[in-house]
């Protein structure tokens, strides 16, 4: 059987991956972004000069012939979906036997006008920071619009080079559609911190043209300031890479729809990544998670029901992460930026207003229901464990130590984060666990 | 693809956020008192000696502290790896290939040729960049420098300052700050000062000096067992048999227990001179340590390679001097035979049962070591039937010769720092440290070190394999979900410190000693639901 993947980002390339555990298959890869998979997470860290493209590479180049997952650098035009052939755009037509679609996201861009100029781009493929470094020499001001998780690695990215940055942020504080309130300031404050522009509840309004075709200026919406600039990061969101789909016969709505066995509407054609909108999510998810490790966990699914066992596809207890210039985030279970009527929530901030740590919980029982860490790391398995056996908040006050990933020698928090809790929850609580890893190991396998 | 590497010669690197003013002002005054030792050395001087040489490396340290201060502490604290790989210094530039060239050119006339450095031969007083040193030796010795009193003192200096230029770049960081106290504690403290002034009080050990650095050991310490340095121990009274019996604690005890317990890291990056240089002055090319497959299967054969030439040559040596003075040593050719029979076919035995109660048991491995330790007792055990007074049929000075040139001076020495600004601050530590070796077998196999990978959060950006000094492909593992257990892992932390998603612990457990690696670690966070088996 010949199976043909799409797109050798994190979803095409995990599929590719367990295939080969499971089966004898013939596998191709077909990107025209890179010849080899690369961590499109690390594209910043190759512009502020922290690694290589070569780095960023997860697998040396000699894996893929040793695994036999053949990669074919070239660009897909058209789908025969009966015929079961793939048209390429420099190579032969390929013919497959199952096809899996991993072909991504593209930059939002809501018909700005200037939205197409030189010097305007998003940042999701290679190209995108290849275009980046090419227009740096002489950049004195970068735009960027949108606030997102995107947004803050572009600024990152600038400021690396010294290079002046505005943000245009449609929010009143940063990213507090997901962020609660406080995290949303803390990040906000730090951005200011980093001698970032940052400009809440405005939008933008036009891009001008220098005569030349690039871009020389924005005009902002709100306050009507137009602000020189020679580089326009567009930023404001991503959505499934999926028009070149839509007058086919595959049932596209946002996305890709797919089962929860993540097959299309054709048979033997599945989706996966940030293209795939799920039919039937799992309560409390969205249809469409353009993140990293769902694109993980859906690659790793598809391989199952490609290759014969019948596998839902089941993200399991909501985690990511982040890192907001020096903020690392992590968040686990239940943590939206409006809390939810039947959640309590307990916050702690370190006076320093640079760490912070937050845990929901169900109002009626107090059984747990998320984390968010602001600076601060906690331990994955921990914390999942806690939220799918619902954990009494007392229970987990008293063992929060279990939770501390943060390097030895660290300033533990434990001690105060309690002390807080305990008076704005009213509950007392007995220290049981010690920063251990054999009582982590002990709880995790019990 | 960037267009903003810079290959060019310029001093510093041209990023302006990389380098402002008052850095490059700081390098420049450090580059003054450079030349001002210099100058010293070509035989211009303003002032006494001990004048020049405490303005020069006032100078020089000052402005390492400037400069530190200046491009770490006035910003917010955080991971400090901008523009790294556009670093014509740290990414092989032209100014890391003269550096180097000139590092290892140093190296090659300190070992060889120190009369090229000044080294007054045969009671001649001292001239050139030795001479400098000669007041600061009088001092502690009443008595003018010799090269490896300059390079002791230049290597303390080197630890100390760029030890406060690591801890200002790291400062969010207590594991990196604290583990970076302790190098330069130890190399000041016990390398450097304590000797020198033990030295100094015993009127030099004129004639008998031996090693009194209380952390250094062998097999790092090729010279312990050797016959003048045991005899010159033995005849220094108290000191000496404290020397003597603190050094086989250390190696047989103190070692092995906490190696047991923290991993081989309490000693590597913790308390090691040679690891001490690479985490501080070597640390801007820690990034060039080669992450590929092959180069760590050249790390494996090598490491180990080293390892049993320095036994071989330890034993040859001892042997050789038992023999020769029977009525000295209590110890005779044939008792020594036998325990170091025993004591091999001990190792080669709980290197097999350790190897095999560990998760990824290796029988090739095995078969490899334990064959190794076996063919030297062999040999041993056939010379001392058939052979004269030398053990190996060829002598302890043939082995002891070769092993001080191409290990002790040759790899150690120049290779080991020299090449620092093209292949990493750690290709010693890496590929030939021999107590390295140990410890690392040690730390593969009974250890309760590892470094956790936290659940499903890895998200294979690299950074962690970039920054690891080893050659370590850490991502690897991580984004496995599994937990990391390598035998040449320093445990520096830099993997968990550059982490950018908080995925790296290094962490120490006792519950899971024997399967630090094992598949329910291995299994990913993400797969609830598709926990079925493969289909093969």
């Amino acid at each position: 059987m010949h199976i043909a993947i799409i797109g050798n980002g994190i979803s095409g390339i995990t599929t590719a991956r367990w295939i080969r555990k499971l089966s004898d298959h013939k596998i191709t890869v077909i990107s025209s972004e890179t010849e080899h998979f690369f961590s499109r997470t690390a594209m910043m860290y190759i512009y502020m000069g922290h690694m290589r493209y070569k780095e960023t590479k997860p697998y040396e180049d000699y894996f893929w012939d040793k695994n036999r997952i053949d990669l074919v650098k070239d660009h897909v035009d058209n789908i025969n979906f009966d015929g079961k052939t793939l048209s390429m755009r420099i190579g032969a037509d390929i013919k497959y036997d199952k096809l899996v679609l991993a072909l991504g996201s593209a930059t939002n861009k809501f018909g700005w006008p200037g939205q197409d100029l030189n010097r305007v781009a998003g940042l999701y493929s290679y190209s995108d920071v290849e275009n980046m470094e090419r227009h740096t020499p002489g950049l004195k001001r970068a735009v960027i619009v949108g606030g997102g998780l995107i947004g803050i690695e572009m600024a990152e990215m600038f400021r690396s080079r010294d290079i002046p940055v505005t943000m245009l942020v449609r929010e009143s504080s940063y990213w507090n559609n997901v962020l609660p309130a406080e995290e949303s300031h803390m990040i906000s404050r730090h951005i200011k911190g980093h001698h970032i522009d940052l400009r809440l509840s405005e939008e933008l309004e036009s891009i001008e043209d220098d005569g030349n075709g690039n871009a020389c200026a924005v005009k902002m919406k709100n306050s009507g300031e137009r602000m020189k600039c020679e580089y326009v990061g567009l930023t404001a969101g991503v959505h499934p890479n999926v028009q070149w789909l839509k007058e086919t016969m595959l049932n596209v709505e946002k996305g890709i729809v797919v089962d929860k066995h993540l097959e299309t509407n054709i048979k033997d054609v599945y989706a996966i990544g940030d293209c795939a909108q799920l039919s039937e999510p799992r309560p409390g998810r969205k249809n469409i998670e353009a993140i990293w490790y769902a694109g993980r966990m859906m690659g790793e699914t598809a391989a199952y029901n490609i290759c014969g066992k019948s596998v839902d596809y089941d993200p399991g207890i909501w985690f990511n992460s982040a890192k907001f210039l020096d903020i690392e985030y992590q968040v686990y279970g239940d943590v939206p930026g409006t809390l939810h009527d039947y959640l309590s929530t307990l916050y702690w901030e370190h006076p320093e207003g640079d760490k912070a740590i937050r845990i929901n919980y169900h109002t009626d029982n107090n059984k747990v229901a998320g984390f968010n860490l602001m600076g601060i790391r906690f331990r994955h398995e921990v914390c999942e464990k806690w939220i799918r056996d619902g954990t009494s908040l007392q229970e987990v006050l008293e063992n929060l130590n279990l939770a501390n990933f943060d390097p030895e020698f660290y300033k533990t928090y434990e001690t105060l984060i309690r002390k807080s809790f305990s008076e704005q929850s009213g509950i007392s609580y007995q220290v049981k666990s010690k920063r251990i890893l054999d009582r982590v190991t002990a709880f995790l396998t019990s | 693809m960037s267009n903003y590497i810079d290959k060019s010669l310029s001093i510093a690197n041209p990023n302006p956020h990389n380098l402002g003013l008052t850095e490059r002002l700081a390098i420049l005054s450090g580059l003054l008192g450079l030349t001002i030792a210099g100058l010293h050395a070509g035989g211009v001087s303003f002032a006494s000696t001990g004048m020049t040489f405490t303005i020069a490396f006032t100078l020089m340290g000052m402005s390492l502290l400037w400069y530190s201060y200046q491009h770490y502490a006035t910003k917010k604290a955080g991971v400090k790896n901008d523009g790294v790989w556009f670093s014509s210094l740290a990414s092989r530039g032209v100014i890391g290939w003269i550096l180097g060239i000139v590092l290892t050119g140093f190296y090659v006339l300190l070992y060889w040729f120190p009369e090229v450095l000044g080294m007054g031969k045969a009671g001649a007083a001292n001239t050139g960049i030795i001479s400098l040193f000669d007041p600061l030796s009088n001092v502690f010795h009443g008595k003018p420098a010799s090269q490896w009193f300059m390079y002791g003192t230049m290597y303390t200096f080197a630890i100390l300052f760029f030890g406060i230029k690591f801890i200002y770049k790291y400062r969010q960081n207590r594991y990196q700050v604290i583990r970076t106290l302790s190098v330069m504690f130890f190399q000041l403290f016990l390398a450097y000062l304590i000797p020198e002034i033990l030295s100094g009080l015993n009127g030099g050990f004129e004639g008998n000096w031996f090693d009194m650095d209380l952390k250094n050991q062998w097999p790092l310490d090729y010279d312990f067992a050797q016959q003048w340095h045991i005899d010159n121990m033995l005849s220094a009274g108290n000191i000496g048999w404290f020397f003597f019996i603190w050094s086989l604690l250390l190696v047989f005890v103190v070692s092995p227990y906490l190696t047991y317990k923290y991993g081989k890291r309490w000693y590597c990056s913790w308390v090691c001179g040679c690891g001490g240089l690479a985490e501080t002055a070597g640390d801007p090319w820690r990034h060039l340590s080669d992450k590929s497959i092959n180069a760590w299967k050249i790390e494996r054969w090598m490491i180990h390679a080293v390892l049993l030439f320095s036994f071989v040559m330890t034993i040859a040596v001892v042997y050789s001097y038992l023999g020769k003075d029977p009525s000295k040593y209590s110890l005779t050719q044939t008792g020594f035979t036998l325990i170091i029979i025993g004591l091999l076919l001990a190792l080669a035995a709980s290197y097999a049962f350790l190897q095999k109660k560990n998760a990824d048991g290796n029988k090739n491995k095995i078969y490899l070591a334990s064959g190794s330790a076996t063919l030297v007792a062999i040999l041993l055990g056939m010379n001392w039937l058939f052979g004269s007074g030398n053990a190996f049929f060829l002598g302890g000075d043939a082995f002891k010769s070769s092993y001080g040139f191409y290990i002790g001076a040759l790899f150690s020495g120049v290779v080991g720092v020299g090449f620092y600004p093209i292949m990493g601050s750690r290709v010693w530590c890496r590929f030939g440290c021999p107590m390295a070796a140990i410890l690392g077998l040690q730390q593969k196999l009974f250890s309760k070190f590892r470094i956790t990978t936290n659940g499903g959060q890895c998200i294979s950006c690299g950074n962690c394999s970039t920054y690891c000094e080893m050659g370590i492909d850490v991502r690897s593992y991580a984004q496995k979900g599994q937990n990391i257990v390598r035998a040449s892992c320093v445990g520096c932390g830099i993997c968990s410190a550059v982490c950018p998603r908080g995925v790296l612990r290094l962490e120490n457990g006792s519950e899971d000693i024997f399967s630090k690696t094992d598949e329910y670690k291995a299994i990913h966070i993400s797969n609830e639901g598709v926990k079925i088996d493969l289909l093969r």
